[in-house]
């Protein structure tokens, strides 16, 4: 893939992430401020909120997604970052290939898990 | 690939600003701030594997990161996504062209873009600014 496309991926998986992460994090590290607005237990990381999130459609479908993309985005912006050390070509190739590697593996670790959770029965 | 110039400062390269003022450093810290993000990404996607062995192990898995140290750590992180996230949206905004003013000629007394698009830079520092504390509020004041 040409390097302007892969950089105009960087820049709308960035954009997607904005989105997601920004939920993500609201909801996670700033509990407090919505229980005191009557939003949440106040602890987003109880089991049981967790499982409720986990077991909703679209929140899977959200983890993959923020997955995905976050993969992407950190993967490539690390790759271009040693690419600017000025490498032989068979490092960058090297380079390259062990961060799709690495970014597939842990996609489909990542996917694997969401959708076990979502399908899990009686938690 | 032929024709490429050469980064004959390594690390340096990216991390010095050089003479290039304060954009240069934001961008520098930009890197930093992803690089610890990534980090803790791939750790966070093993962490979260927790669940699917079920409530019991998510319980034991998260009793073990509620100490002080882990806290803190997260607390880095979000300060890492704050300011990654809000210096990213300035660089978008610039790298499609909004926010840095038309080109005209360099007429005394000059007006360069890094100058046209220095309020940009200072409302998103300030933007950061405010959602560290309000993370930082939460973190250690408010949550029980």
């Amino acid at each position: 893939m040409r390097e302007s496309k892969l950089w105009s991926w960087h820049i709308l998986t960035a954009v997607i992430i904005l989105v997601l992460l920004g939920v993500h994090m609201t909801t996670m590290h700033l509990g407090a401020l919505l229980s005191t607005a009557g939003i949440g237990s106040g602890d987003p990381t109880q089991s049981a909120e967790v499982f409720h999130r986990s077991q909703q459609f679209i929140y899977m479908i959200g983890y993959i997604l923020l997955l995905g993309a976050a993969l992407f985005h950190g993967l490539y912006g690390l790759r271009s970052m040693l690419f600017e050390l000025s490498l032989s070509r068979v490092s960058e190739k090297v380079i390259g290939g062990l961060c799709a590697v690495a970014g597939i593996a842990l996609f489909i670790y990542g996917s694997y898990v969401a959708i076990l959770v979502f399908r899990m029965k009686g938690v | 690939m032929q024709n490429r110039l050469e980064n004959r400062l390594g690390l340096w390269g990216w991390l010095g600003g050089g003479r290039y003022g304060l954009e240069r450093y934001a961008y520098a810290l930009h890197r930093l701030a992803g690089l610890g993000i990534l980090a803790y990404f791939v750790m966070h996607i093993f962490v979260t594997g927790s669940r699917a062995a079920g409530p019991e192990r998510w319980e034991t898995t998260m009793a073990f990161f509620s100490t002080p140290l882990f806290k803190m750590g997260e607390f880095l992180v979000f300060l890492a996504f704050a300011y990654h996230a809000i210096n990213g949206i300035r660089l978008i905004l610039v790298e499609l062209g909004y926010m840095i003013g038309k080109p005209g000629l360099p007429a005394y007394p000059y007006n360069y873009s890094t100058l046209r698009q220095r309020p940009l830079f200072v409302a998103a520092m300030v933007i950061a600014a405010v959602l560290m504390i309000i993370g930082g509020a939460d973190f250690y004041f408010l949550m029980k």
